[in-house]
């Protein structure tokens, strides 16, 4: 492999692990927060995707304008969501959240049948973001995977800003580690609760839109991205934002090498990381709240 | 009320016996099919229902146990029954002791995690390397048949003889798992769903406790995918995919955790869900899309059932009496 390659191979991680940190950071967020499976998340990455290519010509096509109007509904159907479906698990053992969310999955996915159909469609990237940069002689790469990264890093830094420095935060993170106290003090957490999920489904969707141009648009694109990502939730340790960023980029890097280096076992490599990372530490690499 | 249950499992049983008499070609496969699927249900049941251990990859046994079926029969000949089913049955109990003996460090959803972790790690290796034949699979040209002293006694390439040895099958596997728990060791799985600190707290070494359960989890499942490899002639890589496991898990919540019934309930109810809703007959152009009516009924199940299926009738009996329900 010389040095060209390397360098492309490197980028290609670090973009496949951004976009997965997006999914699952909302993913654990849910999970460590409100203590809900949920097995629908990669649906809404799925919704994300076929936004992307189903807004545009209602639009009139600008891609940014597609994005902002998708983020708008994305947060209306987490909210609602929330309300009518999530709001009344919060009670019941995991195994019915399971089932729930799995019911929720069947659903998405008939339903974007229904819309949409089934057929795989692309989605062409804005002009600006079109064209690609020479690294080497013979080696180019795209703008627009370069975009990827740069969105999911001003996301991932955002989200440390809102978690770590904004009231709103706080009570999110108090939230997480006793409900009944923060209820207590006069906080809705019902509403918290409501505004926590709605954010993850529109960081899923905004995923979704994102990479839609790179990984174009297909039925299933939901189910792939869920068990992956609740592979970097459990590497990383659930309920922790810095594992699981930790986590997806470990992921994108064995998952891309792996496919370069070992082509025959690449599937297999994410397995026997996880297994490995949590035999040796049974609670993944960041325990929530340390 | 014992007796009550014991007439309902004896009336499913006479009507599992007699279906074959009113219906086709196409009834007898479903239902052998689902019977199947109700056998891995009940291997489920043993580590989610009732030693807690939430198992997300029991299609590792179902499905190595299938690749072991087609594997080890010769190739123009038969295979003989006697050998064949319990050396499939082996594959599923060693591949799920080496894999409860790792997973079992750990807990909660990390343990689910692993599970699937060495669920994939089964499944890649049928999928890619030259012993499983890739993505297409590998067929079974010759169904094995069980002989004593020359005389055939069962050939499993008849519907017919496949149907009521499966059904054989599950009531095998009913009445071990019933008989098992009620057992010292049952209930000791028990206890460590309950609480496993007061069971260790009594002197029990739960570890070697779970562990039995894994392996007989994996061979029941083994059974069912040597049913299942025999009953369609071929096995693919789809076998062990985590949607099955998870296929498997939604029929054991959907029927009631916590009752051997429930999970034979849910593999029929899943099953029989899935006909209905891909009825023409009944939906006419929204067959097409019977995931959505599935997925519906799935979401109302969780909502108005909490207990699962085996809930409904405490549910109506409750109400006629107008007593409160107990928790």
């Amino acid at each position: 492999m010389d040095l060209a390659t390397f360098l492309v191979q490197c980028l290609n991680s670090l973009q496949y692990g951004l976009l997965l940190f997006l999914v699952a950071s909302g993913l654990t967020l849910i999970f460590g927060i409100m203590g809900v499976i949920n097995l629908a998340h990669g649906s809404f990455y799925m919704i994300g995707a076929y936004m992307a290519y189903a807004l545009a010509p209602l639009v009139g096509g600008g891609f940014f304008v597609t994005l902002l109007l998708g983020l708008v509904l994305a947060v209306l159907l987490g909210y609602v969501l929330e309300w009518a479906f999530f709001s009344f698990l919060y009670q019941r053992e995991h195994l019915q959240q399971v089932l729930m969310t799995y019911g929720l999955i069947l659903v998405f996915e008939e339903l974007r049948s229904i819309v949409v159909g089934d057929d795989v469609h692309g989605v062409k990237p804005p002009d600006w973001l079109g064209g690609s940069i020479a690294l080497g002689d013979l080696m180019t790469y795209p703008v627009y995977r370069l975009f990827i990264s740069a969105v999911c890093l001003a996301l991932a830094a955002f989200m440390w800003f809102v978690l770590a420095r904004t009231r709103l935060g706080m009570t999110i993170r108090a939230g997480a580690s006793n409900r009944e106290m923060v209820q207590s003090l006069g906080i809705d957490i019902q509403f918290l609760y409501r505004v926590v999920f709605a954010a993850g489904v529109a960081i899923a969707v905004l995923a979704g839109m994102v990479a839609a141009p790179v990984s174009s648009v297909y039925p299933g694109m939901g189910n792939q991205v869920l068990i992956i990502c609740f592979v970097v939730v459990v590497i990383g340790g659930i309920g922790s934002i810095r594992g699981a960023l930790l986590a997806a980029l470990l992921i994108g890097f064995v998952d891309t090498f792996g496919k370069v280096v070992f082509p025959q076992a690449a599937g297999v490599l994410v397995y026997v990381l996880m297994a490995l990372i949590l035999l040796w530490k049974p609670d993944g690499l960041f325990k929530a709240g340390s | 009320m014992m007796n009550g249950r014991l007439v309902s499992t004896l009336i499913g049983v006479l009507a599992l016996a007699l279906w074959p008499l009113v219906t086709g070609s196409f009834g007898v496969d479903l239902v052998t099919k689902t019977m199947i699927y109700a056998i891995v249900a009940l291997s489920l049941e043993l580590l989610v229902g009732t030693t807690g251990l939430v198992c997300f990859g029991q299609a590792a046994f179902f499905g190595l146990a299938g690749y072991a079926a087609v594997k080890l029969s010769p190739d123009k000949d038969s295979a003989s029954l006697w050998w064949l089913l319990p050396a499939c049955m082996a594959v599923g109990a060693a591949y799920a002791l080496f894999m409860g003996a790792l997973s079992l460090r750990t807990k909660g959803v990390y343990f689910i995690m692993v599970t699937l972790a060495f669920a994939q790690m089964a499944y890649y290796l049928v999928h890619d390397t030259p012993l499983g034949g890739g993505t297409d699979g590998i067929y079974l040209y010759v169904k094995p048949v069980a002989e004593i002293g020359g005389t055939l006694l069962l050939d499993l390439d008849k519907p017919m003889a496949l149907y009521y040895f499966v059904l054989g099958s599950l009531v095998a596997s009913f009445v071990f798992l019933a008989l098992l728990l009620r057992s010292r060791f049952g209930r000791a799985l028990a206890g460590v769903r309950v609480n496993e600190q007061r069971m260790r707290a009594t002197g029990f070494s739960t570890y070697p406790y779970k562990l039995a359960a894994f392996a007989l989890s994996g061979a029941i499942a083994g059974l069912g995918g040597f049913l299942f490899a025999v009953k369609d002639g071929f096995v693919n890589p789809e076998l062990l995919s985590w949607h099955f496991s998870g296929a498997v898990l939604i029929m054991i919540i959907l029927g009631g955790l916590g009752h051997l019934r429930g999970a034979v309930i849910g593999a029929f109810a899943f099953a029989l869900l899935q006909e209905l809703f891909k009825s023409e007959a009944v939906f006419g152009v929204f067959a097409k899309h019977w995931l959505l009516g599935l997925g519906l009924a799935i979401i109302a199940s969780v909502a108005l059932l909490p207990r699962g299926l085996i809930g409904v009738g405490e549910l109506l009996t409750h109400r006629l009496r107008r007593t409160p329900r107990v928790r």
